[in-house]
C-alpha cells in the first residue's frame, strides 16, 4: 500500500503552499528557466541572479499544485545564498531522494527537504515535486526551458552534469 | 440500497446484483473500500466477460479465417458472432458494417487516413467542436497539415452545451466533414448529434461520430442517428482494452481505401499488384485481438442483458444526485451544466488544485480522474488547467455520490 498521502501534506507543505516564500518576478536575473509538466499542467518560472559564485536573488512564480508550489517555495530558500555548485549537489540529492533513490538520512544537504521524502511512494506525483528543482537546474543550464517529460524527464534520464 | 423514495432507483434494476457481478469493486484501496468513479477512462469488467475471457483461451484459441482444423473455426465463429453482437447493439444495417479496431482512436485514425486521405484536399474544411478529446483534433490536424485543409471549430456556452447556430453558421461550399464527440468526456455534455447530422446531409457532409463516451451509457442506434461513422471502445464498456468498433456505411467504407496492410486484408497479392478483400476484413490487416473481440461481444450481451434504458435511467438518477450535493458543497464549483448530460462531473475546490484533490481523494478509496483529461482546447476555452472528475457507471451507486462529497470535504479539511 502506497505511504499514507496525509503524511505528505504536513503543515510545512501546506505552510508554503499557503505562504510561498520568494514568490514572484526578478528584474533581469542572470538566470531564467521555465518548467512545464504537460500531463498535469504544472508550470513554473525560476529565475535567480548569481554574484559571482553565489546566488543572490531568487524567485519563482507559476501555476501549480500544492506539492509543487511548496518543493518550489522550500527549493528557494534553501540555495539562495548559497555557491551554484551547492545548489547543483542539492539538486541531485532532491531528485535521488524524490525518486526513492535514497532514503532522506542519506542526503547530507537534505535538512528540512526531507518532508518530502513520502513522494517517492505516490509515483503520479514525484514529477510536482522534482519540477521546481529540475527547472532551476535548466536555468543554471541557460536551457529556456524544462519539462518532465521524455528524455528530460529525469525519471527516465539523468540530470546533466551539475 | 436505501428505501427512501426520493432515492430509490426503478425496481428491476437491482444495483447490489449488479455490483456483485464485478469483482474488483470489492477492493479495498488505502484501507477503504473502493469507490470507483473514473469510469470515463475505462470501465470495469463482470465476471461474465472475465470468464467468456477465460474460456475462449482455455478451450477455443485459434488464428481466425484461415485453417480449417477444429480450433480455428470456433475461434472464428465465436469472433464473427461477437461481430453480429456489436452490429444489433448499435443497429447497423449488415455485420459487414462493423469494423473490429484497437479503440475509438484507432477507428478516427482509420476514417481519416481512408477516407480523408482521398476526399479532403487544399481549401477543404472539417468542423470539429471545441469539446473534443485529442484523438479527435489530432488525426485531423495531422491531415489538414498535410493536405493544406482547415479546421473549423463549433464553439460552446458556459455551461458547456454547442451552440447550434455557430455550428450552421460554419458550413459552406468546402465544408467536407463534420467530425464531432456524441457525448464530451470531460463535462458529459450530450450533442445533439442528430440534428447536426441532419443539417450536415442536407448539404451533402458526411458526419463521424466519436461515440466513446456514449456508446457505455446510451441506448446507440446509427441508422436513427442516420451517421455515417460511429467509433467507440470496448474498454469503456466493461469489454476488455484493445478494442473497439468503427461503424461506416457500407458504401463509404467500400470505396475506402485500406489503413494497413497485410494478412487477412487482402484477396489476393502478387510482386506486382494486390487486391483487397471485402469489407469488413479490408480494414482489418493481420491478426486482431481475437479475444479482446470475443470479450467485447460479452460485454454486450451483458449491457443489453440489463437494458440500455435502465442504465441511462440509474445513470441519470446517479447525476442528479451527485449534482445536487456537489453543488451544495462551499467552495466547490461544477464545470459543464449541459441541460442534457451524461453522468459526469467536472469540478473544481477553491484554493486546491485538481491533482491534490485526486490524491487526497484516493486517501479516501475515491478514485476520480485530474488533469486536462485530453481536451486542452476546452481546458483553454473553460480558462482552467486542469479539473477533478467524477464519471459514473451503472454499477455505481447513490452511497458512492456520499463517499465522494465526504472525500473532498476531508480535502477541504487538510488544506483548511
Amino acid at each position: 500500500m502506497s505511504a499514507d498521502p496525509k503524511a505528505l501534506y504536513q503543515e510545512v507543505i501546506l505552510d508554503h503552499n499557503r505562504k510561498p516564500r520568494n514568490y514572484g518576478e526578478l528584474d533581469h536575473p542572470s538566470h531564467h528557466a521555465e518548467g512545464v509538466n504537460p500531463l498535469c499542467g504544472d508550470h513554473i518560472h525560476v529565475a535567480l541572479d548569481l554574484a559571482g559564485d553565489t546566488i543572490k536573488r531568487i524567485a519563482f512564480h507559476g501555476e501549480s499544485c500544492a506539492i509543487c508550489k511548496a518543493s518550489a517555495s522550500m527549493m528557494t530558500v534553501a540555495v539562495k545564498g548559497k555557491s551554484a555548485i551547492e545548489a547543483k549537489t542539492l539538486i541531485h540529492e532532491f531528485v535521488d531522494m524524490a525518486t526513492g533513490r535514497i532514503a532522506a538520512k542519506d542526503g547530507p544537504h537534505i535538512g528540512r527537504l526531507a518532508v518530502f521524502s513520502g513522494i517517492s511512494e505516490l509515483p503520479m506525483r514525484v514529477k510536482c515535486a522534482i519540477l521546481p528543482w529540475h527547472t532551476l537546474q535548466a536555468a543554471f543550464n541557460a536551457e529556456p526551458s524544462a519539462s518532465t517529460e521524455a528524455e528530460a524527464d529525469p525519471m527516465h534520464a539523468p540530470l546533466g552534469d551539475a | 440500497m436505501s428505501n427512501t423514495p426520493a432515492v430509490t432507483t426503478p425496481p428491476a434494476f437491482d444495483v447490489a446484483r449488479i455490483r456483485a457481478d464485478f469483482p474488483i469493486l470489492g477492493l479495498t484501496v488505502a484501507g477503504k473500500p473502493l469507490v470507483y468513479l473514473d469510469n470515463a477512462a475505462s470501465s470495469q469488467m463482470p465476471q461474465p466477460v472475465i470468464d467468456r475471457l477465460v474460456r475462449y483461451q482455455t478451450t477455443e484459441h485459434a488464428n481466425i479465417h484461415r485453417a480449417v482444423h477444429y480450433l480455428s473455426e470456433t475461434a472464428t465463429t465465436a469472433y464473427e458472432a461477437a461481430r453480429a453482437r456489436l452490429q444489433r447493439f448499435i443497429n447497423a444495417r449488415e455485420a459487414r458494417e462493423v469494423i473490429f479496431t484497437s479503440g475509438t482512436t484507432e477507428g478516427i485514425n482509420l476514417v481519416m487516413h481512408g477516407w480523408g486521405r482521398k476526399n479532403i484536399n487544399a481549401g477543404d474544411e472539417i468542423i470539429l467542436t471545441v469539446l473534443e478529446h485529442h484523438s479527435n483534433i489530432v488525426p485531423w490536424q495531422m491531415l489538414a497539415t498535410e493536405k493544406g485543409a482547415i479546421l473549423r471549430v463549433v464553439p460552446i456556452n458556459d455551461a458547456g452545451e454547442l451552440l447550434v447556430d455557430e455550428y450552421e453558421a460554419l458550413f459552406n461550399e468546402r465544408t467536407r466533414l463534420v467530425s464531432v464527440g456524441h457525448v464530451s468526456n470531460a463535462l458529459g455534455s450530450i450533442n445533439p448529434v442528430k440534428q447536426m447530422i441532419a443539417f450536415a446531409h442536407a448539404r451533402g457532409v458526411p458526419v463521424l461520430v466519436d461515440g466513446a463516451q456514449a456508446a457505455p451509457h446510451l441506448a446507440v442506434d446509427v441508422q436513427d442517428l442516420d451517421c455515417d461513422f460511429y467509433a467507440f471502445s470496448g474498454h469503456k464498456m466493461c469489454g476488455p482494452t484493445g478494442i473497439g468498433i468503427l461503424y461506416g456505411r457500407a458504401a463509404l467504407l467500400e470505396a475506402m481505401q485500406p489503413f494497413k496492410g497485410g494478412g487477412d486484408m487482402i484477396h489476393t497479392v502478387t510482386f506486382e499488384k494486390t487486391t483487397y478483400n471485402t469489407i469488413p476484413n479490408k480494414f482489418e490487416a493481420g491478426t486482431p485481438p481475437i479475444a479482446a473481440a470475443i470479450g467485447l461481444g460479452a460485454a454486450v450481451d451483458y449491457l443489453c442483458g440489463i437494458g440500455m434504458p435502465a442504465i441511462a435511467a440509474h445513470e441519470h438518477e446517479l447525476l442528479r444526485y451527485a449534482t445536487e450535493h456537489l453543488s451544495a458543497l462551499p467552495g466547490v464549483h461544477l464545470i459543464g451544466t449541459a441541460q442534457d448530460k451524461a453522468a459526469v462531473l467536472s469540478f473544481a475546490v477553491q484554493g486546491i488544485h485538481p491533482h491534490d484533490v485526486g490524491t487526497l481523494l484516493n486517501q479516501e478509496g475515491v478514485a476520480v480522474r485530474t488533469g486536462h483529461h485530453c481536451a486542452q482546447p476546452l481546458m483553454a476555452r473553460l480558462g482552467v488547467v486542469a479539473t477533478s472528475r467524477a464519471s459514473f457507471a451503472f454499477y455505481n451507486t447513490l452511497a458512492d455520490v456520499d463517499a465522494l462529497v465526504a472525500g473532498i470535504r476531508s480535502v477541504q479539511k487538510v488544506f483548511a
